[in-house]
């Protein structure tokens, strides 16, 4: 999983495996890190109520 | 950091084992169990959860009497090399922890039992049914701990073990001959239990590959086979059977499919 | 009691009504933990599984929640990717099913390896060429997806959303949720079909083994595509089931009706998919082993025979695509829900033969059939999730807006 652990290799399966899974993460967590830090902001500007729902 | 493709020519430890010779004592099952730390249960009826690392078939030409005939077949883990010797055995490429390797220097399977996590995906993908789960602990009642070998590893409840070829005895026999300066092992250096035990010599053990050693040449003999060469797992135990039937049951074929068909294709999977 | 829970303006049974099914529900998730907990101290010697059954029940269980719960990943694709708006009152239950679904997966997967304690080391020491790891680590991903689809819906609970912060988050999900879904749909893509591969690379197992391209077996898409198919009408059936228990209509019939004209296709597609591949199987793939198509059904020991395949393919597959697909089949209500039953039937059925049927036959032609039963751990700790996850169903139903549609649709009565 990391390249540090006993008995990694680099090699094109590795690749793609791991670089297929660190970009999902990365989606997943920019995505919600994004969604995280507006709803700080819009919190702090005092955007809140039903009426702006949907 | 050692690339997986880059193997080096190492050697191709196998068996060749003489089912004509072969009585079905089962001393093979016996010094395997002592030599490999094996433990008993209290009741080892259930040959579906018990563990032999070597287990002696019995087969039948299932003709009526007076044509019966019987022969007795050890049966050990056959260290697969898949298509082309590449390590693609079935169970080393289905582990998901890494936890059984090919070693491309002496063509053993190994499994790493403090990294297996018990998934038993490799015993799903062994046809020989050559592995095996520790569904319970191990226990050596009273003194029968003092009998235990020190060079191998008891293991733990919920994983799966499996016949190494006595692969400690290499490391031991590669320890001297470092020490007294070789890098090669002679013949009989390097035996396994299970062929040492044999009383009628039916087991021989060496180098496929060596010409010197004698399973080099009894795997050409015309009556060798190996067990279901059609599944391109590709075994390093090879048998010898002078009856055809005996032959015959080494492998499936159709009805009308004469003994020793061999593979569609020579690598349809990889 | 907890009035003040229930989203305005709809109706939901007493909270003692309530609180009765939950107790009983409870008690069954409590032996089933129990179960669990034999199996984690003690060993899996708690099971009947044995040397040829090393995959079992609760792998079947595995592959058949996760292929039924493909319905929150396909109706996600076809509702933020695709964009059929029509689907948003149908998506939020489609999550939560998923979601119990996968959480289900995850947890018979604990108790099912024999080492517990080292299950992250198939994350940590992965093997990227086994079919396993794959699962492991999409599954574990995609379970994160739905948790991350399942949170603004209960952000939406009428007393969380009256802190601001939770209301801005919840409306922010809502915006981002086309990106979650696609990533949900790229990583269900791969793990439902990893679980074909499951099976499907194993050329040690004739019964299993299929050719494919590169390093997919065709098992790895036919899961895919079957999930895809049979996943929605899960959603489907449990989306009546509740409107059954609740008395009330949920979803309008145009949801369904579209929903279900997919899933016929769907259904159609892959039944077309899996019968080419059937016979290049039992005419090519198999006798290159040495074994003809009969020779897997004629001596099972539990005397299905070849109807057992007749039943997944035929009964359980063309007959619901063919009802879903025809605008009549599925505007007839019994035959609508005939189709959805069969359809998820199916599934579940072609799991069960892809685990089962390869551990029970024999390889070696000296060795024999085996057979199994599960003990009642096994048994309790499959019961177990579907217990746990008819909980999470009826929590958020009864405290989260889970259907749009159920005001309009209920205060026209």
């Amino acid at each position: 999983m990391f390249p540090f652990i006993f008995e990694w290799v680099w090699d094109e399966g590795h690749i793609m495996f791991f670089g297929a899974m660190w970009y999902v993460i990365l989606i997943l967590a920019s995505g919600l890190g994004y969604c995280l830090i507006k709803a700080v902001k819009d919190t702090l500007a005092g955007g809140h109520g039903p009426q702006d729902h949907h | 950091m050692k690339k997986e493709t880059e193997h080096k020519p190492g050697k191709k430890y196998g068996m060749v084992i003489d089912l004509d010779k072969c009585t079905g004592c089962g001393s093979c099952m016996a010094a395997c169990m002592a030599e490999n730390n094996v433990p008993c249960k209290d009741d080892e009826s259930n040959k579906l959860s018990s563990i032999t690392w070597i287990r002696v078939y019995r087969l039948t030409n299932r003709k009526p009497f007076p044509e019966t005939e019987i022969c007795y077949l050890p049966r050990p883990c056959m260290h697969c090399g898949g298509v082309g010797d590449q390590g693609h055995s079935p169970c080393v490429s289905v582990c998901p922890a890494t936890a059984t390797d090919y070693d491309h220097g002496t063509g053993i399977v190994s499994q790493i039992y403090t990294r297996c996590f018990g998934c038993r995906y490799c015993m799903a993908a062994c046809p020989y049914h050559a592995r095996y789960f520790n569904w319970w602990d191990p226990v050596w009642p009273g003194d029968l701990k003092k009998t235990l070998s020190p060079n191998v590893s008891p293991r733990m409840r919920g994983v799966v073990e499996k016949c190494s070829f006595c692969f400690h005895r290499y490391q031991l026999a590669m320890e001297k001959a470092y020490v007294e300066g070789r890098r090669d092992l002679e013949e009989g250096e390097y035996q396994t239990a299970c062929t040492q035990a044999c009383p009628s010599g039916a087991i021989t053990f060496g180098d496929l590959d060596n010409p010197d050693h004698a399973v080099a040449k009894m795997k050409e003999h015309p009556n060798a086979f190996r067990l279901l060469e059609r599944l391109q797992t590709n075994p390093k135990v090879y048998y010898i059977s002078s009856r055809e039937w005996v032959r015959r049951a080494g492998d499936n074929y159709l009805k009308n499919e004469p003994t020793n068909s061999k593979p569609r294709a020579a690598a349809h999977h990889g | 009691m907890d009035y003040d829970f229930i989203p305005k303006g709809h109706n939901r049974c007493s909270f003692g009504t309530f609180a009765a099914g939950m107790v009983i529900l409870g008690v069954i998730v409590l032996w089933g933990f129990y179960a669990a907990a034999l199996c984690w101290i003690k060993g899996l010697n708690q099971t009947n599984m044995n040397d040829s059954y090393g995959f079992a029940l609760w792998i079947w269980a595995d592959l058949a929640v996760i292929a039924i719960g493909g319905g929150a990943f396909f109706t996600g694709l076809l509702r933020y990717v695709i964009g059929l708006d029509e689907l948003k009152n149908i998506i939020n239950f489609a999550v939560i099913v998923g979601f119990c679904c996968y959480c289900s997966a995850m947890l018979i997967l604990a108790i099912d390896i024999g080492q517990p304690l080292r299950g992250w080391f198939i994350f940590w020491h992965a093997n990227v060429h086994s079919m396993l790891t794959e699962v492991a680590f999409c599954l574990s991903l995609y379970l994160c997806v739905l948790a991350i689809e399942y949170l603004p819906l209960i952000l939406e609970n009428g007393k969380i959303d009256e802190v601001p912060f939770f209301h801005n988050l919840s409306h922010t999900m809502h915006g981002a949720m086309a990106v979650f879904a696609a990533t949900g749909a790229f990583l269900s893509c791969f793990h439902q079909g990893s679980l074909g591969g499951v099976t499907g690379v194993l050329f040690g197992r004739p019964f299993g083994y299929r050719e494919g391209i590169f390093v997919w077996p065709w098992t790895f898409f036919l899961y895919t595509w079957s999930a895809a198919a049979c996943g929605p009408c899960f959603t489907m059936l449990t989306c009546k089931i509740t409107e059954t228990i609740t008395g009330k209509r949920l979803v309008k019939d145009n949801v369904y009706d579209l929903l279900a004209k997919i899933s016929g296709w769907m259904i159609g597609t892959y039944i077309v998919a899996k019968i080419a591949d059937t016979v290049y199987w039992a005419t090519v793939t198999s006798p290159s082993m040495g074994f003809g198509l009969m020779d897997y059904y004629s001596l099972h020991p539990l005397h299905h025979g070849i109807w057992i395949l007749i039943l997944e393919i035929v009964v359980c597959g063309v007959v619901p695509a063919l009802i879903l697909i025809s605008q009549k089949g599925r505007a007839t209500k019994p035959l609508f829900n005939l189709a959805i039953v069969l359809a998820v039937l199916g599934v579940c059925l072609n799991r069960w033969v892809m685990v089962m049927t390869p551990m029970a036959m024999p390889v070696m032609t000296f060795d024999s059939w085996v057979t199994y039963f599960p003990s009642w751990q096994e048994i309790a700790t499959t019961i177990l999730p579907f217990a746990g996850g008819i909980m999470v169903v009826a929590l958020s139903y009864r405290y989260l807006p889970v259907f749009p549609q159920e005001k309009e649709l209920n205060s026209k009565r």
